[in-house]
C-alpha cells in the first residue's frame, strides 16, 4: 500500500505539465486534461481511503528519493499517510473536482482560460505534496508551490491594478509563512540532528528526550511554525489578506480563499501536534490566538456589506475555532470541522451571485426597517467604537504596512546613494577581498574572522533591501538580488568549512536564473525603453512569452524548487550555527525580502495596467 | 466683509458633474440607457470623440477591427466608397480610402481626466487614491447596504453626513486618522469651497479637481448621483447626495495628507508648474477621428443596406380575416422576433403583432404579502394606479446557505459541521444535475399563475398610499383602445387574441433584472398581460369601444400569457374563462405554441457552445432548461445581443426575412393612423428605450473596461446594489462581457412604414425624441407604403436611398443555416 502514495503525487505532475503543452486556443482539451487528471485522481483517491480504511488505517510512510546527501545531512523526500492526510485528501479532491467541472462552462471565453487551469492544476500539485509530506523538506516543496499559484490565481486578471496589488500583498504575507517554516527546518536539524520525519515525531520518548534538552530551541520551533500556520490561515494579526485574496474568477477564489488554502495552516498544525503536545505555553497561546481571532473576525463580518468579504471572514472565524479545538486536543473534531467548514464556505462562494435576486426577494417579502441586533444593547458610544474599529478591519492592513513593510522600504531608501557604478565600485572589490581571506584565512585574524559572516550577511541584507525600495532602475533591482545570494554564500562559508560543491549546488540556480532575468529585462529594456519600478507597465499585454520566461527566472532566483538553489537555501542554513541567531535572522531576512523583490520587479514590469493605452483597459479603481 | 465672488458656482458644478456621471439604477432595477446620455446634445460622431478625449473611453472598434471587417467583406467595398463619396468628395475617394485601409495612425489615448489631480502623485509622490478609496467604498458601501451586512449601518435612517457625524461625536475611535480632518468634520460647516480651499487652492481649479476626484471612482459616484435623484429605487431608502459624498471624500484627503506630511503642506495649486488643458475645452476633429467615423458608418451600412433590400422586396399576402385562427400580441423585445416567425411558420392562418411589453397599462403591482409596490411599466412613467395580486397559495421558498446564521460565532460553528456536508451535496448535484432553486430568479415567480388581481375600480375614492386601486371602465376602455389602434389590431378580430409578455430565468446573476422586460422597468410582462386581457374581455369596456368604432365579436377572447425567454417555456392565465369552442382552439393553439418554441430554443442554441444545435428541437430545449438553471452558466441567454433594428410597420414588411434575432418589432399599420398620432408616441418610446438598449450594448462592447463591467466572474456584490471587482473596487455600472461579446456595434436603425412628410411631422413634435434622430443616436429610413420607396433622415430631412447590394440572398433550408453557424449571419430572403 505504501508503494503507491507517490502516485498520487505523479499524477498531477503529470497532468500540469501535460497542460502547459497545450495550445491556447484548445478549450476543450484544455478543461479535459485538467477534468480527466483531477477527476482520476479523486476516484484513485476514494479507492485507496476505502481501501485503507478497511485495512486497519495504519499510519502509513515512504522515504521516496535522496535528493542530496553528505556526512551528517541528508536532503530526502518523504511521504506519509494518516488520517489528516485522509480527510485532506477527500476534502481537497473532491473540491477540487467539482470546482474543475464548474469552471470548464464558467470560463468559457475567457482570455486566460489556458493560465486558469494551469494554475488550478499547480495549486493542486502543490495541495497534495503538501499533505502527503512526511517531512518538512517535502511540505515545505508543497508550500511554496502554494504560495506561487496563489499570486498567479490572484493576478489572475493580470491587466488590472487591484488584482496585481493584492496578489503582491497576499505574496508577502505567504513569504512570512515561508520564513517561519525555513526558520523551524534549521532548529529542528540542530535539535534532531537529522531530517526529521513526522513519523518520527509519533515517537513520545524520543521527542520528549530532545525537547527535555532544548526547552529554548522547542518553544521557538513551535513558535515559528505558528507564525507559519497563522500566516496561511488567515488568523491575526494576518487575517485582511484573505479578503483582498478574492479577485480571481469566483470558483477560484472558492476553492482557494474559501476552503483549501486557508485550512492548510490548520494542517500544519494538525501536522507537528506531537511535536509541541506537550508544550502547554504553545497550546494556550494557540488557542488564546484562536479565540481572539474568532471574536475579532466575527465583528468584522458582521460588518460586511459585500458578500465575498463577508464569507471571507465568517470562514476566518471558524479557522480560529478549529485553532481551538486544535489547541485542545480534538483533532476528530478539528478535522471534521474543516471539513464541514471548506465545504460550506465553497458553496456559498460559489452562489454568491445568487445573492442579489434571492436577499432583494427576501427584502421585498419580510423587510422590517430597524431589525434589532445584539449591538443594539451595547451603550452607544461602545457600539459606535466597534463598529468604526470593524469597519476600519481594526487597521489589520494598515498595520501589516505600517510595522513590516514601511521599515523595510525606510531602509531601503537609506541606500539611495547606492548607484550601479557606486555598487560596482565598491563591492566588486570588497567581494574580491572577501573571497581571498576566505582561501587565506590564516592571515586575518580570529576575532576578525569571526564577525566576518555577519559582516558580509550584512551586506548581503544591504544589498537586497536597496533592491526592494528601488524605484527606477529594474535592471539594477534584479542584479543586486543576485549579489545578495553571493554574499551569503559568502558569508555562510566563513562560517564554516565545508565542500565548495554545497557552495556551486546554492549558487548554480541563482547564476542561471538571474542571467535569464537579466536577459529577459534587457530585452524588453531595448524595446519599450523605461522599466521604471515606480509603477505598473503591464508588458505581459505584449509580450506573454518572455513573460513566462521571466516568471521562471523570478522562481529560480527566489529558491523556488525548480533548480538546485532549492536543496541549496537548506543546506547553507544547516552550516548556521544553532547559536548563531544573529547570522540565522539576517539570512532568514534576506530571503524574505529577496522573495518579494523578485515578485515586484515581475509584477511591476509585466503585470498591471499596460502602459499603452491603445486598446480598453480598466479604471486603476476597478 | 468681502461680498462673496466666486468663479466657482457649486451648485452648477456639482449639477453638471451629476449629468456627466454614469446613471444606472441599483441592480434590481436595472434599465438599459445610453451610456453617453451626457453627450446625447452633440451630434453621434461629434460626442465620440469628446467623449474619448475627455474621460479617456474607446468609443469604437478599434481600427485593424474595422480593417479585418473591410477584408473578410463585412464591410462591404460599394457601401465605404458611397460613405467616403458623401463625407469627404468625389475626389478624393482614392486617396481617402487608402488612409482608411493603410495609414498607420497614433490611436493611444491619454484622457483629460485626472490630469490635475494626477500632480498629487507626481509632484507630492502621495498616492491619494489608494490611501482614500478603501475606507470610502466601504463605508459608502455599508451605508447604502440592502441587507448583506449582520450589523447594519448605525444610523442608517439619517442622512449620510448626519449618521457619520453622529458615530465620529460619540465614539473612542476615529473615521480619521489625525486630528484636524476630525474637528473640521464636527466643528465647521464643511463647505466645499473651504475644503477645497486647503487641498487645491485655487478657484479657477475646483470645478475640474471635483471631476478628476469623482471620475476616479465614477461607478460609485454615479451609484450615489442615482440614488440622491430616486431614492425609492432602494427599498430600504438613505439618504445621501453628491455633495455629501464629496464633503466626506475632501475630508478623507485632507486627512490622508495630514498623515503623509504633518500639518505642513501646501495646497495643490502651488506644487503645479503650469495648470492642465481645461476639461471641457473644445476638442478639435482630427483625420483619424474622422477615418473611425466613416469606417462606423461604413459598417453600419454594410449591414442595413441588405435589410432595407429586403424590405422593399413584395411580400405575400396577408391572412384571410376568416380563417384567422388566432392572434397573438407580443413585445417589440427582439428576442420575440423569431419566436413569431415560428409561430406563423407553423401555423399560417395566426397573425402576430409587436407592441411595448407592458400593454399601454401602467401601474405599480404590489403581490401578496409584498411590503412594496413594484413599478411596472417605462422608468420614465410614474403611474398612478396600483394593482394588488390576492388569493395566491404558493409559498416561497428558502435556502438555508444563504442564511446569514452561518456568519456568526457559535451557529456558525453548528452550521459549518451539519450544513456543510449538505453544501457538498447541494455542489455535486448542482454541478451534475442542475434543478431549480430557491436562489434562482425566474419570471414566473414574478405573479402567482392561480392568484386573483384587483384590476377594475368601482369607486374612485378606494386609494392607498395616493394610488388608485384599479383603473375604472373609462380608465381601461382608452388604455385598450390606445393599444389596439397603435399596432392596428382594429377589424377582423380571431376568436383568441393572446397577449404575451415576457421575463426571464436565471441563476447566479447579479444582472437578471436587465434580462427582464425593459418596458415594464426590469420585471416580468405577467401582470400586464393579464390586466389587459381582464380589460379587453370587459363587456362594459367592449360596449364603450364600439362607440369608438372598434367592434370586438362576443366569442372574441384575450388571454394573458408569459414567454420566459431564457428557457422558452409559455404560461397561459386564466384559461378557466374561455368558452368551451375557444378552449378547444386554445388546445389545438398550445400544441402551435409548444412546437414554436422548441425550434426558437432550437435557433438560438446556435450562439452556445455547450449545446450541439444539430440534436432535434426538443432535446435542444430541453439542454436550454437546464443551462437556464446552471450555476455554472454565465449565459443563460444572450439576451439583447446583437441588436441592431426597429421596424415600425405591418408585420407583411418583414415577414420573409431571416433577420437573426436582431430587430425590434413595433406593429403599427399606417392607414389606421394617418397624421402619425400613434406614431408619435410609438416613436417617443421606441427611440429612447430601444435606443438605449442598443447604445448601451454599443458602448459596452467598444470599452468593456470603462463603460462596460468587465468579465462577471470575478463580480463581487457590493450591497445588493452593485458588483465590482474584489473588495475594494469600484462599481461596475454598464453591461458585462459575457452579455456583449457577440454584438455587434451598431447604431440601432428605424425603419418607419409611412409617408415621409408624415414620419418628419411626427418627429418634430417632441424635442427630446427628435434629438435623437437629428443628432444621429439612431438612425431612420421610412419605407412609403406604396411605393415602397426608402428615404433616409439626413440632416433635419429625408432623403432617398437606392441599397447598394442586390440581390439579397435566398435561403430554403433555415435549419442548415442554423447549425453551420455561430457568428451573426446577414439578412436572408425566407423561400
Amino acid at each position: 500500500m505504501t508503494s503507491i502514495l507517490h502516485y498520487f503525487i505523479l499524477l498531477p505532475l503529470a497532468g500540469f505539465l501535460i497542460s502547459l503543452l497545450i495550445p491556447e486556443k484548445k478549450e476543450s482539451l484544455i478543461s479535459w486534461t485538467a477534468f480527466s487528471v483531477v477527476g482520476l485522481h479523486m476516484v484513485c483517491a476514494f479507492i485507496f481511503l476505502v481501501y485503507w480504511l478497511l485495512h486497519g488505517h495504519s499510519i502509513l510512510n515512504q522515504k521516496d528519493f535522496v535528493v542530496f546527501q553528505t556526512n551528517g545531512y541528508e536532503f530526502f523526500i518523504d511521504f506519509y499517510f494518516d488520517k489528516i492526510t485522509a480527510s485532506y485528501l477527500f476534502v481537497g479532491s473532491f473540491l477540487t473536482f467539482l470546482v474543475t467541472v464548474y469552471s470548464r462552462y464558467y470560463l468559457h471565453r475567457e482570455e486566460g482560460y489556458k493560465r486558469f487551469f494551469n494554475a488550478i492544476l499547480f495549486f493542486y500539485l502543490g495541495y497534495i505534496i503538501t499533505i502527503f509530506s512526511g517531512n518538512l523538506e517535502t511540505l515545505f516543496i508543497g508550500w511554496e508551490v502554494l504560495g506561487i499559484s496563489s499570486f498567479l490565481l490572484i493576478a489572475f486578471y493580470r491587466d488590472r491594478y487591484l488584482p496585481v496589488k493584492n496578489a503582491v500583498k497576499v505574496f508577502s504575507i505567504y513569504r512570512i509563512g515561508d520564513i517561519g517554516l525555513i526558520i523551524a527546518m534549521w532548529l529542528s536539524h540542530h535539535l534532531w540532528h537529522e531530517n526529521i520525519t513526522f513519523l518520527r515525531l509519533s515517537n513520545y520518548e524520543f521527542v520528549h528526550e530532545h525537547i527535555q534538552s532544548h526547552s529554548f530551541i522547542g518553544a521557538f520551533l513551535s513558535l515559528m511554525i505558528l507564525i507559519s500556520a497563522s500566516a496561511k490561515s488567515a488568523q491575526l494579526p494576518f487575517s485582511s489578506w484573505l479578503p483582498r485574496a478574492m479577485e480571481g474568477p469566483t470558483p477560484s477564489s472558492a476553492i482557494f480563499y474559501g476552503s483549501l488554502s486557508v485550512h492548510l495552516g490548520v494542517f500544519i498544525l494538525l501536522r507537528t501536534y506531537l511535536f509541541w503536545e506537550h508544550q502547554t505555553s504553545i497550546r494556550i497561546l494557540i488557542a488564546v490566538l484562536g479565540l481572539t481571532t474568532a471574536i475579532i473576525t466575527t465583528g468584522i463580518a458582521r460588518v460586511q456589506s459585500s458578500v465575498k468579504s463577508q464569507i471571507a471572514y465568517a470562514s476566518i472565524a471558524q479557522i480560529g475555532l478549529i485553532f481551538i479545538e486544535v489547541a485542545a486536543g480534538f483533532g476528530n473534531l478539528a478535522l471534521f470541522h474543516f471539513a464541514g467548514n471548506a465545504f460550506l464556505r465553497t458553496y456559498q462562494l460559489l452562489v454568491s451571485p445568487s445573492v442579489v435576486s434571492y436577499l432583494i426577494r427576501e427584502q421585498f417579502y419580510n423587510f422590517t426597517p430597524h431589525e434589532h441586533t445584539v449591538e443594539d444593547s451595547f451603550p452607544a458610544k461602545l457600539k459606535n467604537t466597534l463598529y468604526i474599529l470593524c469597519i476600519k478591519e481594526w487597521n489589520l492592513d494598515s498595520i501589516m504596512y505600517r510595522f513590516l513593510w514601511n521599515p523595510l522600504k525606510w531602509a531601503g531608501k537609506k541606500m539611495d546613494f547606492l548607484t550601479v557604478q557606486r555598487v560596482v565600485i565598491f563591492f566588486i572589490p570588497t567581494y574580491l577581498i572577501g573571497l581571498y581571506c576566505l582561501y587565506n584565512e590564516d592571515t586575518v585574524p580570529a576575532r576578525v574572522l569571526a564577525t566576518l559572516p555577519i559582516l558580509f550577511s550584512l551586506i548581503g541584507l544591504v544589498m537586497v533591501l536597496k533592491s526592494f525600495a528601488e524605484r527606477k532602475r529594474a535592471v539594477m533591482s534584479w542584479i543586486l538580488i543576485i549579489m545578495n545570494h553571493f554574499w551569503i554564500a559568502l558569508a555562510v562559508s566563513f562560517n564554516e568549512h565545508f565542500k565548495s560543491t554545497q557552495t556551486f549546488i546554492y549558487l548554480s540556480g541563482i547564476v542561471v536564473s538571474g542571467f535569464v532575468g537579466y536577459v529577459c529585462l534587457r530585452r524588453i529594456k531595448s524595446l519599450e525603453n523605461s522599466i521604471d519600478l515606480d509603477r505598473f507597465h503591464g508588458h505581459s499585454y505584449e509580450y506573454p512569452k518572455i513573460t513566462f520566461i521571466f516568471l521562471l527566472a523570478c522562481l529560480g532566483l527566489s529558491g523556488f524548487p525548480i533548480t538546485p538553489t532549492f536543496v541549496g537555501e537548506d543546506l547553507i542554513f544547516t552550516h548556521i550555527h544553532e547559536d548563531q541567531f544573529m547570522l540565522a535572522f539576517f539570512t532568514a531576512l534576506s530571503f524574505i525580502i529577496d522573495g518579494l523583490a523578485v515578485i515586484r520587479i515581475f509584477a511591476r514590469v509585466f503585470l498591471g495596467p499596460h502602459v499603452k493605452t491603445y486598446h480598453e483597459i480598466a479604471y486603476r479603481s476597478s | 466683509m468681502e461680498p462673496h465672488n466666486s468663479s466657482f458656482d457649486e451648485h452648477k458644478v456639482l449639477h453638471d458633474l451629476k449629468h456627466y456621471l454614469p446613471a444606472q439604477s441599483p441592480l434590481k432595477d436595472f434599465i438599459h440607457h445610453n451610456t453617453l446620455h451626457a453627450f446625447q446634445n452633440l451630434k453621434f460622431h461629434d460626442a465620440l470623440r469628446t467623449a474619448s478625449e475627455l474621460f479617456g473611453y474607446k468609443v469604437s472598434l478599434s481600427l485593424e477591427e474595422y480593417r479585418s471587417l473591410f477584408k473578410s467583406g463585412r464591410i462591404h467595398e460599394d457601401v465605404l466608397d458611397k460613405i467616403i463619396t458623401d463625407k469627404i468628395g468625389d475626389k478624393e475617394l482614392k486617396s481617402w480610402k487608402e488612409k482608411m485601409i493603410s495609414k498607420v495612425y497614433n490611436t493611444a489615448t491619454i484622457p483629460r481626466i485626472g490630469m490635475l489631480r494626477s500632480n498629487w502623485k507626481k509632484v507630492y509622490h502621495t498616492d491619494l487614491d489608494s490611501m482614500v478609496h478603501p475606507i470610502l467604498f466601504r463605508i459608502l458601501c455599508s451605508y447604502l447596504d440592502q441587507g448583506i451586512a449582520i450589523w447594519k449601518f448605525p444610523g442608517s435612517e439619517k442622512s449620510f453626513l448626519n449618521a457619520l457625524k453622529e458615530m465620529e461625536s460619540n465614539s473612542f475611535s476615529s473615521l480619521f486618522r489625525g486630528k484636524r480632518a476630525r474637528n473640521l468634520f464636527l466643528n465647521s460647516t464643511c463647505e466645499i469651497n473651504d475644503l477645497l480651499k486647503i487641498l487645491v487652492g485655487d478657484e479657477s481649479l475646483y470645478a475640474q479637481y471635483l471631476y478628476d476626484q469623482q471620475f476616479a471612482h465614477q461607478g460609485w459616484s454615479g451609484m450615489v448621483s442615482a440614488i440622491e435623484d430616486q431614492p425609492q429605487t432602494l427599498l430600504d431608502k438613505r439618504d445621501i447626495s453628491t455633495h455629501d459624498l464629496i464633503v466626506f471624500e475632501l475630508l478623507l484627503e485632507i486627512d490622508a495628507l495630514d498623515f503623509q506630511f504633518g500639518a505642513n503642506w501646501s495646497p495643490l495649486c502651488k506644487g503645479l508648474t503650469q495648470k492642465p488643458i481645461e476639461l471641457f475645452a473644445e476638442v478639435p476633429k482630427t483625420e483619424h477621428s474622422q477615418v473611425m467615423a466613416i469606417w462606423q458608418e461604413a459598417f453600419e451600412w454594410s449591414y442595413y443596406d441588405r435589410v432595407l433590400a429586403g424590405i422593399q422586396i413584395e411580400k405575400k399576402s396577408t391572412v384571410a380575416p376568416q380563417k384567422k385562427s388566432f392572434q397573438a400580441m407580443f413585445c417589440i423585445d427582439d428576442r420575440e422576433c423569431s419566436f413569431r416567425r415560428y409561430l406563423e411558420q407553423f401555423d399560417p392562418a395566426c397573425e402576430t403583432f409587436g407592441t411595448p411589453g407592458f400593454f399601454g397599462v401602467e401601474f405599480f403591482y404590489q403581490p401578496l404579502d409584498g411590503k412594496f409596490y413594484t413599478k411596472v411599466c417605462p422608468a420614465p412613467v410614474t403611474p398612478k394606479y396600483l394593482i394588488k395580486e390576492f388569493g395566491s397559495k404558493t409559498k416561497r421558498q428558502k435556502d438555508i446557505h444563504f442564511s446569514k446564521h452561518s456568519h456568526s460565532f457559535y451557529s456558525g460553528w453548528l452550521i459549518a459541521q451539519t450544513l456543510g456536508f449538505w453544501a457538498a451535496v447541494r455542489l455535486f448535484f448542482n454541478v451534475f444535475k442542475p434543478s431549480v432553486t430557491p436562489a434562482m430568479a425566474s419570471s414566473f415567480k414574478h405573479m402567482d399563475k392561480f392568484s386573483k388581481l384587483t384590476i377594475e375600480n368601482k369607486n374612485t375614492d378606494h386609494k392607498e398610499n395616493g394610488l388608485q386601486i384599479g383603473f375604472t371602465i373609462e380608465e381601461m376602455a382608452i388604455r385598450v383602445e390606445n393599444l389596439l389602434k397603435s399596432i392596428g389590431m382594429v377589424t377582423d378580430f380571431a376568436p383568441i387574441v393572446y397577449v404575451v409578455g415576457h421575463g426571464s430565468s436565471s441563476v447566479n446573476n447579479p444582472h437578471y433584472a436587465a434580462y427582464d422586460c425593459g418596458a415594464c422597468s426590469g420585471r416580468a410582462g405577467s401582470v400586464n398581460s393579464r390586466v389587459i386581457c381582464f380589460m379587453a374581455n370587459h363587456p362594459d369596456v367592449r360596449e364603450v369601444l364600439r362607440t369608438k368604432g372598434i367592434m370586438i365579436p362576443e366569442e372574441t377572447q384575450f388571454v394573458g400569457a408569459l414567454h420566459d425567454t431564457t428557457r422558452d417555456e409559455i404560461q397561459f392565465y386564466d384559461e378557466d374563462s374561455l368558452t368551451p369552442l375557444n378552449r378547444k382552439y386554445h388546445q389545438k393553439n398550445e400544441l402551435v405554441f409548444d412546437s414554436a418554441l422548441d425550434f426558437n430554443a432550437k435557433e438560438r442554441s446556435r450562439r452556445f457552445e455547450s449545446i450541439d444545435t444539430h440534436l432535434s428541437p426538443a432535446k435542444i430545449h430541453e439542454a436550454i432548461r437546464i443551462r437556464s438553471v446552471s450555476l455554472f452558466e454565465p449565459r443563460p441567454e444572450l439576451n439583447h445581443a446583437t441588436n441592431a433594428l426597429c421596424i415600425v410597420g405591418r408585420r407583411e414588411l418583414s415577414k420573409g426575412l431571416f433577420l437573426d434575432r436582431r430587430s425590434f418589432m413595433n406593429s403599427f399599420d399606417y392607414q389606421v393612423d394617418p397624421e402619425g398620432k400613434y406614431l408619435l408616441n410609438i416613436l417617443n418610446a421606441a427611440a429612447p428605450v430601444c435606443g438605449g438598449i442598443n447604445l448601451e450594448y454599443y458602448f459596452s462592447r467598444v470599452d468593456n473596461q470603462k463603460l462596460g463591467a468587465g468579465t462577471k466572474l470575478p463580480h463581487n456584490v457590493m450591497g445588493l446594489f452593485g458588483v465590482a471587482n474584489g473588495i475594494d473596487g469600484d462599481l461596475r455600472p454598464g453591461l458585462p462581457s459575457q452579455m456583449i461579446e457577440v454584438h455587434d456595434p451598431v447604431r440601432l436603425l428605424i425603419i418607419v412604414e409611412h409617408e415621409p412628410n408624415v414620419v418628419l411631422n411626427t418627429i418634430q413634435k417632441n424635442l427630446a425624441t427628435y434629438e435623437w434622430f437629428v443628432n444621429e443616436w439612431v438612425n431612420l429610413v421610412v419605407v412609403h407604403p406604396v411605393t415602397h420607396r426608402l428615404f433616409v433622415f439626413r440632416e433635419g430631412d429625408f432623403v432617398p436611398y437606392e441599397p447598394l447590394i442586390y440581390p439579397v440572398t435566398q435561403v430554403n433550408d433555415l435549419a442548415t443555416l442554423l447549425e453551420s453557424n455561430q457568428e451573426n449571419i446577414p439578412v436572408y430572403a425566407l423561400t
